[in-house]
């Protein structure tokens, strides 16, 4: 322990995105509320759009995290929940969307930039000539050197 | 082939400029959802009256005849804005306004109700939200257009302007029938 403060920043940087749910919305048991953090860390806030319903402090986003413990204290299956929450909010519900036509870009893009990225290095790193092995020293370089040891 | 090579860039570039600029140029608002439940039937629900009001709401009544489903609050600021533009077409058309009143308390919604005026043909109370969730909503105001079978054939996730009214809801209620 050295450096307190460089070992508060690890610890800081191992905290990750806080979640915004309060203890008074948390089920009692906590392997429905863990199932429940589980389904709403895969729910995009409608409101705020770049967190999960667990991340955010959005009022009506509360509201959706209720249901979904409602729906969890009810027995439904996580997959019940998700669809519940895509029929009504739609693709952009889910974190992960599904592969259709519509998300063949965000799906592929990825994988195909790096494909193209890589064959381009492939080709301009083949292309480029061998490393040329140095000329040997001359007879006047070689005395020079000598005198040095 | 090199000529191919430089001009790729350039070619991209432009690609990416039309994409971007299409919906920029065209005013669409890329923070609107779109929403699964166009042309779907509107969600199965008998919301409570506010107090004194003889009755609320309830999706039996949300059949037979073209309709308008609006969504507001009285801690919602842009449904003020929206109040003039709703008071005047409950005026100016025949088409029942029906209105959820979204996690409201009963004494505030009375009160937005006196200060602004009620446009509404009868309104039921979603104290927790539960309704709003069902019709896809995200916040407040949020508008819908019913047709005379009960489907959802419209939904502006925005304050309805003057604008909106002229161009989009009176042309859509024409188009669906409504007297």
């Amino acid at each position: 322990m050295k450096n307190p403060l460089a070992v508060a920043m690890i610890l800081l940087s191992l905290a990750g995105t806080a979640a915004a749910v309060e203890p008074d919305e948390m089920l009692k048991d906590p392997a429905q509320e863990a199932r429940a953090e589980n389904i709403g860390r895969q729910l995009r806030c409608p409101v705020c759009k770049t967190e999960s319903i667990e991340e955010s402090d959005a009022d009506f986003t509360k509201d959706l995290r209720r249901v979904v413990r409602e729906q969890v204290a009810d027995g439904k299956s996580d997959r019940e929940i998700l669809d519940f929450m895509h029929a009504r909010y739609g693709d952009f519900i889910l974190l992960r969307p599904p592969f259709k036509p519509s998300t063949w870009a965000l799906w592929l893009a990825p994988p195909a930039l790096l494909i193209i990225g890589g064959l381009f290095a492939f080709f301009v790193t083949r292309r480029r000539p061998a490393m040329v092995e140095p000329a040997p020293l001359t007879p006047s370089e070689q005395a020079a050197l000598e005198a040095l040891k | 082939m090199r000529r191919l090579i430089f001009a790729t860039p350039i070619l991209v570039f432009v690609g990416l400029v039309v994409y971007f600029a299409t919906p920029l140029l065209r005013g669409t608002d890329p923070s609107l959802i779109p929403s699964p439940l166009i042309d779907k039937p509107v969600p199965t629900f008998d919301l409570p009256p506010l107090p004194g009001y003889p009755k609320g709401l309830s999706s039996t009544e949300l059949k037979g005849q073209v309709q308008i489903v609006n969504i507001f609050a009285s801690w919602c600021i842009p449904c003020r804005a929206e109040a003039p533009v709703l008071m005047a077409l409950a005026q100016n058309t025949h088409v029942p306004i029906r209105g959820i009143d979204q996690k409201d308390r009963p004494e505030d919604a009375l009160e937005y109700l006196k200060e602004l005026g009620d446009p509404y043909t009868s309104i039921g109370m979603d104290s927790d939200r539960h309704v709003s969730i069902d019709w896809g909503a995200y916040g407040a105001p949020e508008t819908f257009i019913v047709d005379a079978e009960g489907r959802i054939r419209y939904k502006q996730a925005a304050p309805l302007t003057q604008a909106d009214i002229q161009d989009t809801i009176l042309p859509l209620l024409e188009k669906l029938g409504a007297k």
